[in-house]
């Protein structure tokens, strides 16, 4: 062992700083879109968060805490259909859009005590469960309808433009919230923790990390988020379908774009799902082809880029835009010139020990 | 008397899902790999005999012997060419590439066969509807009667074939431990490859016999999936034999569910499905305090 600390552990690096800055910069030209552009690209934009919303959420389930999750749709269904049940019962609809999530997520917390027990394949077709029995359930209420739907009637208070509106910034701060809360938590501890259960779940535990509740708390938020999403569609397409808002195709989605992205990395599904949106504005009309192409690019990509692009480019360049890990600078100059970043896939390591990696490197 | 011809339709059911379920449960005993494509792999099989059936006018019974080596083809190139990968990149990956064929399939076989819903019924005759009188009131179908055997067949010739052939050993070793197998001589790539043969091969079975008790679409396979994978959970994970008690406890909890109301029958199995994961914790629970006598029993 190398007992030399020769080395700094840094989080912000030039290029992460900077990259934060053109964020917060994009942000706040965004917040004033709707004032610049016309209809179509304000409803774009929308649906564009609402992908993002849904494949970061499935990236901190399956690419950080390991939980591939085949039932996400669960969520996002019962987000919508809370939303309309509050709606209903004469509540202001914007207000029963992020209740009903709210409700949608705690209703996560019960369903978590069985799920979290299964493992890995038993996990994801649970969860599929789940969603079916969702479906069902939901489709048995009166006010849907069955299978027909309904639509958020109180919508109509509103104007069409006002409506677009209120939609986009709702869906812009879910998304700013949700990446935050994401970006908070996996900084932390709790983002060390996931990452140790993703990694070797009995060895984490060995090592005294609380598995079931750090499973539960991304467990629990990505539920929240799907049922935002899933409410924020609704306001959007205002009419509900019990059989879409469960399909199974959001989990396609979900999955597409965090695997093209690059899965277990916090800027991989915003791009993944930036790819995806424009792949369906392009290919969409062309129906199941398109859906055939979507299953067999993740196939690729799970099989030949298990990192997707952006871990990829991650992998090979050893950048990261936004400060989530860590990365190892080495200032013993006589043997190593310049800057060094650790492998990114092995963040954990340079969480814990430090000098396994001045070895390797 | 209903009652009792419902709940022999329930057991009978039950042989059907045990016969889909089988191929699933083999491969995870096996591979460790919950086949996420498995339901839309019957439903191809389905699609294929029905093919055959349709243009050539040949009995599905016998297009079944000409499909079932070609899904075994199917399971083999499957294994070679894409679990086999996947199965070296960990335990996510198997799930998200079978995900993704399972879309690839489904929607292949939309673009191909259209949404109609199809039964291989017509092609067999009298056979779809025939039943034996058991006692007046009582009647039992014969096509259902004979998925069941079938069902208790393969199983326990699955057992069979695992407990006393050479292969079976080679298979039962592998999954034990692959490398330690491989030390001892066993080819362990072709023990996968052709475990995967068998499982997609009784899966396509199933998805056949499916078409000729009831209807399907291109997009019937989720749902059968998510059946099978009910009745391994149910019948304990690993175990064929639990498999058929679990397909027959599923089978009957569904057909009862269906006499209550029209959705009864997925909302009750999924309901039962879910109450048995409950029931196993709570029991894991209480053995690990000591026990029924632990927990009430007070420390002296």
């Amino acid at each position: 062992m190398n007992t030399d600390r020769r080395f700094i552990v840094e989080r912000w690096t030039r290029l992460s700083a900077a990259a934060s800055v053109t964020a917060a910069v994009v942000l706040v030209f965004l917040a004033v879109a709707p004032f610049l552009f016309d209809a179509n690209v304000v409803d774009s934009l929308t649906t564009l968060f609402i992908y993002l919303i849904l494949a970061v959420m499935w990236n901190a389930l399956a690419g950080y805490a390991g939980l591939v999750s085949v039932g996400q749709q669960a969520f996002f269904g019962l987000g919508a259909y809370f939303a309309i049940q509050l709606s209903y019962h004469g509540m202001s609809v914007y207000p029963a859009l992020l209740l009903g999530a709210v409700i949608a997520g705690a209703l996560s917390l019960p369903i978590s005590v069985l799920m979290l027990r299964l493992r890995a394949g038993e996990f994801a077709i649970g969860m599929w469960v789940v969603a079916e029995l969702a479906h069902l359930l939901v489709a048995l209420d009166p006010i849907i309808n069955g299978e027909t739907g309904v639509s958020l009637i109180a919508l109509n208070a509103y104007t069409a433009d006002d409506r677009r509106a209120y939609n986009y910034w709702m869906t812009l701060a879910a998304m700013v919230v949700l990446l935050a809360a994401v970006f908070v938590l996996l900084r932390g501890r709790l983002g060390a923790s996931v990452q140790a259960i993703r990694d070797d779940e009995d060895a984490a535990q060995s090592v005294g990390v609380r598995v079931l509740a750090a499973k539960r708390t991304i467990f629990f938020l990505a539920a929240f988020g799907c049922a935002l999403a899933g409410s924020l569609w609704l306001a959007t397409s205002i009419s509900f379908q019990p059989r879409t808002y469960f399909g199974i195709q959001w989990t396609a989605y979900m999955i597409f774009m965090v695997l093209v992205g690059g899965l277990g990395t916090f800027e991989g599904p915003i791009i993944g799902g930036v790819i995806f949106f424009l792949i369906e504005y392009f290919f969409g009309q062309t129906g199941v082809w398109y859906l055939v192409g979507l299953g067999a690019v993740a196939i690729v990509f799970a099989l030949f880029l298990p990192r997707g692009l952006w871990g990829s480019i991650e992998d090979r360049f050893g950048i990261r835009l936004l400060p989530v890990g860590y990365t190892l600078r080495l200032l013993r100059s006589d043997f190593y010139h310049g800057s060094h970043t650790a492998p990114p896939n092995d963040r954990l390591h340079d969480l814990t020990e430090p000098n396994d990696n001045v070895e390797r490197t | 008397m209903t009652w009792v011809t419902q709940l022999l339709n329930g057991v009978l059911l039950g042989g059907y899902y045990a016969l889909l379920a089988c191929g699933l449960s083999f491969m995870f005993g096996v591979m460790r790999i919950i086949n996420l494509a498995h339901g839309d792999l019957a439903i191809l099989s389905a699609c294929l005999v029905f093919l055959i059936a349709d243009t050539t006018g040949i009995s599905p019974f016998i297009a079944l012997v000409a499909v079932l080596p070609v899904m075994g083809l199917v399971g083999w190139g499957l294994q070679r060419w894409m679990l086999e990968r996947s199965l070296r990149a960990g335990v996510l990956v198997p799930l998200l590439t079978t995900f993704g064929l399972a879309i690839v399939i489904e929607n292949g076989l939309f673009e191909y066969f259209g949404a109609d819903t199809r039964s291989l019924a017509p092609y067999i005759g009298d056979f779809a509807y025939d039943s034996w009188e058991i006692t007046s009131n009582v009647y039992v179908g014969s096509l259902a009667a004979l998925i069941f055997a079938l069902a208790v067949l393969l199983l326990g010739g699955l057992k069979l074939f695992l407990t006393y052939t050479p292969l079976g050993r080679a298979i039962r070793a592998t999954a034990e431990d692959a490398d330690t197998a491989a030390l001892v001589g066993i080819n362990a790539r072709a023990v996968y490859a052709i475990a995967a043969a068998i499982a997609v091969a009784t899966a396509g079975l199933a998805g056949i016999f499916l078409a000729m008790r009831a209807v399907f679409t291109p997009f019937s396979g989720p749902e059968q999936l998510i059946f099978a994978f009910e009745a391994v959970v149910i019948g304990g994970i690993g175990s064929l034999s639990g498999t058929l008690i679990g397909g027959i406890v599923l089978g009957v909890a569904q057909t009862l569910g269906a006499q209550i109301n029209p959705q009864g029958f997925l909302i009750t199995g999924h309901v039962v499905f879910l109450a048995v994961l409950a029931a196993r914790l709570a029991l894991g629970a209480l053995r690990a305090r000591g026990g029924i006598r632990g927990v009430f029993s007070r420390p002296s």
